[in-house]
């Protein structure tokens, strides 16, 4: 029985000792934290994303608790409501733009532009544009190894195994513009969610000269300037052979989808129209 | 004998073509000028499209103090200036001219007459061999006039000729020396003339046993030049290599230079451009090209004008094998794929590699199995698995602090890699970006 | 084009070697100590490397579809040597169950947990061996006398073998000193012990065969045979009637196994020649320490295991001499 006796009250009194100590450090040294840091943290995604500019989600909620007002600060991980929230413990006001989303300008899937040679390096698209122009004729386009993919802390990025091109869940996306940094070809944009996810956008960012661009790839954009005659609203701008629709000025008419003879433009969440239906969409 | 200390491996040589004498390819139809050949600014185009030129006209300036300038290897007239896939895999421009006759700048010395005197001064030999273009034939094509002028609080005290084509396959260097020793001697003593010196090594692996032998005889008469046999080893045409097995020197890592330690190395090749330049008043507008592989039919040694397509280098050495997976320009170790034939030859092409499918493959990577053959590999004494894994995970701190700007590509560490992993890709990539990071924080210092 | 061109950058070729290749050349090297162990202990060596072997093997396989999903990796062989060594570590008498208890251990924590081949930070056949030691330390330590191709498994005849010996002389017992075998019968492996460790001389043919096709390095083996060498040789220089003769410690007990097979693992040492080095002096000092003063009379497990745990800080503080770096 001593045994046993022994035993317990040895580890007990450890156990108490050591929990003393403990006790007497925290307690020494306490940081003093503002308890409103704390709150936010709790609201933010606590992905450390990095979208806002800070080193992680905690840094971030100091930042909006010092601060004077919300003036540069913000979440783009976080939905509306949530912002005004945070911006509400930190004691600011919020005015919110509008809600944004990564968007993959490219369409070049294994039909559409085809292979030309075999890329079996290092699974990185950082380092495949290091060297030359990828296994597709096309020097600008998509890589396909999935830098974005693994640049995204929000699983919102997925290959798409048949076209080779990545997709983007539009539920998941908060555009934190992880990707759009990941991207060695810059082929990712961050684009105004609209109205009930509407977009249209060029989905190339092919620079070079028509013929050479065409042949490259069946969907890109030849610079022939159709869609910019036929904007009524002046939001496409033809700059390096390569179209580009201001996201604020568009008003998602749709015009220039029809008009563009390489159907790079390209028109999601839409319902489909009556007679043809041309379902570009690729989320 | 001479080696470097760290590292190196044993590939197979594979110096198919080292009995072939060089032959003469014919001029192309249209001759393709891309303005980067070099490393440094890309040069500036000074003719326009439908202008006539001869062959040896200057068609692009030097884009800067680091460039080179470019003439036409071919006469004709200016077609366009475009853009053309190159070397590097990237649409870069260029200046297109249409082939008509073979007339050539009246300036030039055509004949075979060897010329072993001339008495430029110092500046007139850099100002003809600036003004001809002459750039590093190894590869790197570093631009000559820049390196022959070596920075003032740095003392010169040897020469190295580089003529150890460790490559495997390529023989473009050793058949020079076989053909055409004396204008080497020349080109050599010009460029001692140059630095100041007395004192010249050709280093020279011990596979070119015909190449040394021949060499001792023509020197038997001259004083201040030696052959040094160098143990067969790669990488040791690499600069820093070679000077560490001719002088016992190393050259502190980057931003160090060769001239750090009292050494300049010019490659064979350069020296017979050298040659050419300064006696024959010739700008850099052929060179020597190996065309090989284990299945091309007739692989040969090329004297080549710059420009020519490489699809009719590859026809020459009788068209490309069916079983060729990968079109290479330059050696298999540091050579760079090309993504068809329609790249021309520039002043880096050393040579056409036409490797077969079986060898093209890389095989599937699998884990690091901590082998550290890489580490032992390594030439530069870096450890190519560390920096791999940096480079991944994107430390690019990790990667600096573990010497990653030493690294000079040579590819011994992934030619060695039980694994299979693309260890340089991996490398090149935090290079890159480590290089950029640096260039940076200097900026802004 | 008739084909599509690999576009990837250079190097262009490769050496050729593969894993597979570096493990099949550790297992022809392993073999001639097999063979000796066949003729040492009788068909039990072979029943329990079978065992080990197909245990491992089925363990690796297992794991591999069932847990990670994974397509299989037995192909790289690694999962036999394991297997191999962690027979070589057992006395030939065992009973199967242990075995396999063992083999489940050596690569189920010892080397799948970490993630397979390549991140397993200590020798997986140790992690078994020791596991094994410590569950069952009384099967574990008697070791079969030599029995000259006996068919019996279970009832072999066990005994002291020479570490035994050399211990309880180290403790006092001179007497002990009488039963020691001679040198030559422990150079070639006439004794009684786990089933790798028989025959030094077998192992060091093994050595060379590693060391002739470039699957490892001298450092390693040399460093920790050295080290116990001369720290043995200096006791015994200090008092020969306590401390025995510094050669039947390197030809004793699993320290050429250990030195040459286990501690030479790629996964598990250091990556530079200096680091691997310190790693040799590190194993053999410890096997000393634990020999000589520890409960254990074998240490080299411990001392490898304890090592492997410090490989990680030695990569850190032994670089490679980088070029330029000392300049002249």
């Amino acid at each position: 029985m001593t045994f046993i006796l022994t035993a317990v009250l040895v580890l007990g009194l450890t156990g108490l000792v050591i929990s003393l100590v403990l006790y007497a450090v925290s307690r020494k040294f306490k940081v003093e934290e503002d308890p409103r840091v704390a709150r936010i943290i709790d609201l933010l995604p606590s992905a450390n994303c990095g979208g806002c500019g800070f080193p992680g989600c905690a840094a971030f909620a100091e930042a909006c608790v010092k601060s004077e007002s919300m003036d540069g600060l913000k979440c783009s991980a976080c939905k509306k409501e949530v912002m005004q929230h945070v911006a509400a413990i930190a004691g600011h006001t919020v005015e919110l733009g509008v809600e944004k989303i990564a968007v993959v300008k490219c369409n070049g899937s294994c039909g559409n532009r085809p292979r030309t040679g075999i890329y079996d390096g290092a699974v990185s698209c950082a380092a495949a544009a290091l060297m030359n122009g990828g296994d597709t004729g096309c020097f600008y386009g998509c890589l396909g190894c999935g830098d974005c993919v693994k640049a995204c802390k929000f699983d919102a990025i997925s290959m798409d195994a048949e076209t080779g091109l990545p997709v983007v869940d539009q539920e998941k996306c908060t555009a934190c513009g992880a990707c759009v940094k990941a991207c060695p070809r810059s082929v990712i944009e961050l684009r105004n969610r609209n109205k009930l996810d509407r977009r249209v956008y060029v989905s190339c960012v092919n620079r070079d000269k028509g013929p050479v661009a065409k042949k490259a790839c069946a969907v890109a954009c030849i610079g022939c300037g159709k869609c910019v005659k036929a904007c009524a609203f002046e939001a496409i701008t033809l700059e390096n052979n390569l179209a580009y629709i201001d996201p604020d000025k568009c008003r998602l008419c749709r015009k220039c989808v029809d008009e563009c003879p390489q159907h790079s433009i390209v028109a999601v969440n839409f319902p489909p129209k009556k007679e043809k239906t041309e379902s570009t969409e690729n989320n | 004998m001479n080696t470097f200390t760290i590292g190196g491996v044993h590939p197979q040589p594979n110096k198919l073509t080292a009995d072939r004498k060089i032959e003469t390819l014919a001029l192309p139809k249209q001759a393709v000028f891309p303005l980067s050949q070099h490393i440094g600014a890309p040069a500036v185009p000074c003719v326009q499209k439908g202008d006539t030129v001869r062959v040896g006209t200057k068609i692009a300036e030097p884009g800067g103090f680091m460039s080179a300038s470019i003439h036409s290897s071919v006469s004709g007239k200016v077609a366009k200036i475009d853009s053309v896939v190159d070397a590097s895999g990237l649409r870069k421009p260029a200046i297109f001219i249409d082939v008509e006759g073979d007339e050539w700048e009246p300036s030039i010395d055509r004949t075979d007459t060897l010329l072993l005197q001339n008495n430029l001064s110092r500046e007139e030999i850099i100002e003809r061999i600036k003004n001809s273009g002459v750039v590093g034939m190894g590869g790197a094509c570093f631009p000559t006039h820049v390196k022959l002028s070596p920075p003032k609080d740095c003392t010169i005290d040897t020469l190295i000729i580089n003529a150890v084509e460790c490559e495997p396959y390529l023989t473009a260097d050793h058949r020079l020396m076989l053909e055409h020793p004396d204008e080497i001697i020349v080109g050599i003593k010009l460029i001692l003339k140059v630095l100041g010196i007395d004192r010249a090594v050709i280093g020279v692996e011990t596979n070119k046993q015909d190449a040394i032998e021949l060499m001792n005889s023509k020197l038997s008469m001259v004083s201040g030049i030696e052959v040094m046999p160098l143990q067969m080893k790669y990488p040791q045409g690499g600069e820093k290599q070679l000077i560490e097995a001719v002088t016992g020197r190393q050259v502190p890592p980057p931003p160090a230079l060769p001239a750090n330690v009292g050494c300049v190395v010019q490659n064979v090749g350069t020296v017979f451009a050298i040659y050419e330049a300064v006696m024959k008043n010739k700008p850099l507008i052929e060179r020597i090209v190996t065309v090989t592989g284990k299945s091309v039919k007739n692989p040969c040694n090329l004297k080549v004008r710059m420009g020519t397509p490489v699809s009719q280098l590859v026809e020459y050495a009788g068209g490309m094998p069916d079983d060729t997976g990968k079109l290479i320009s330059g050696g298999p170790m540091m050579g760079r794929p090309l993504l068809d034939e329609t790249a021309p030859v520039v002043k880096g092409t050393s040579g056409i590699l036409m490797i077969p499918e079986s060898e093209a493959a890389r095989r599937e990577e699998r884990n690091c199995i901590r082998c550290a053959k890489c580490v032992q590999a390594c030439p530069m004494g870096l450890e190519p698995y560390l920096l791999a894994a940096a480079s991944e995970s994107g430390d690019w701190e990790c990667a600096e602090e573990n010497w990653i700007m030493s690294c000079i590509e040579c590819g011994c560490c992934q030619s060695t890699c039980p694994s299979r992993r693309p260890l340089l890709d991996w490398v090149r990539l935090a290079k890159n970006r480590v290089g950029g990071i640096i260039r940076a924080r200097n900026a802004k210092n | 084009m008739a084909q599509k061109l690999h576009i990837t950058t250079s190097p262009h070729v490769h050496c050729g070697d593969t894993i597979e290749r570096n493990m099949r050349w550790v297992i022809w090297a392993l073999m001639p100590v097999l063979i000796a162990s066949f003729f040492v202990f009788g068909v039990g060596a072979l029943i329990v490397t079978a065992t080990s072997v197909l245990s491992c093997l089925f363990f690796e396989w297992s794991i591999t579809k069932f847990i990670l999903k994974r397509p299989s990796t037995l192909g790289d062989l690694s999962a036999v040597i394991t297997g191999f060594l962690l027979a070589f570590n057992l006395p030939s008498n065992i009973p199967l169950y242990m075995i396999v208890v063992g083999a489940l251990v050596a690569i189920g924590i010892g080397k799948m947990a970490f993630g397979g081949l390549g991140n397993n930070p200590f020798n997986p056949a140790l992690v078994g061996r020791v596991f094994l030691l410590i569950s069952f330390p009384a099967k574990m330590t008697s070791w079969p006398v030599p029995a000259g191709l006996a068919t019996s498994y279970i009832d072999a005849e066990t005994g002291a073998t020479p570490l035994n010996l050399i211990g309880q002389i180290a403790g006092g017992n001179t007497a002990a000193a009488d039963q020691l075998p001679s040198l030559g019968n422990l150079f070639i492996g006439n004794v009684g012990g786990c089933i790798g460790e028989v025959s030094a001389l077998l192992l060091l043919v093994g050595f060379v065969v590693l060391l002739c096709t470039k699957v490892i390095t001298w450092h390693i083996p040399v460093s920790i045979l050295a080290t116990v060498g001369v720290l043995t040789g200096l006791m015994w220089f200090i008092n020969p009637v306590l401390y025995v003769n510094p050669l039947y410690h390197l030809c004793s007990g699993g320290l050429m196994l250990g030195a040459i097979f286990m501690a030479t693992d790629y996964v598990t040492s250091p990556m530079t020649h200096k680091g691997m080095v310190w790693y040799g002096i590190g194993i053999g000092f410890l096997t000393v320490i634990i020999r000589y003063f520890g409960s254990y009379p074998e240490g080299m497990s411990f001392a490898i295991l304890l090592m492997n745990a410090v490989t990680p800080l030695i990569n850190n503080w032994c670089k490679p001499k980088r070029f330029g770096e000392a300049v002249k």
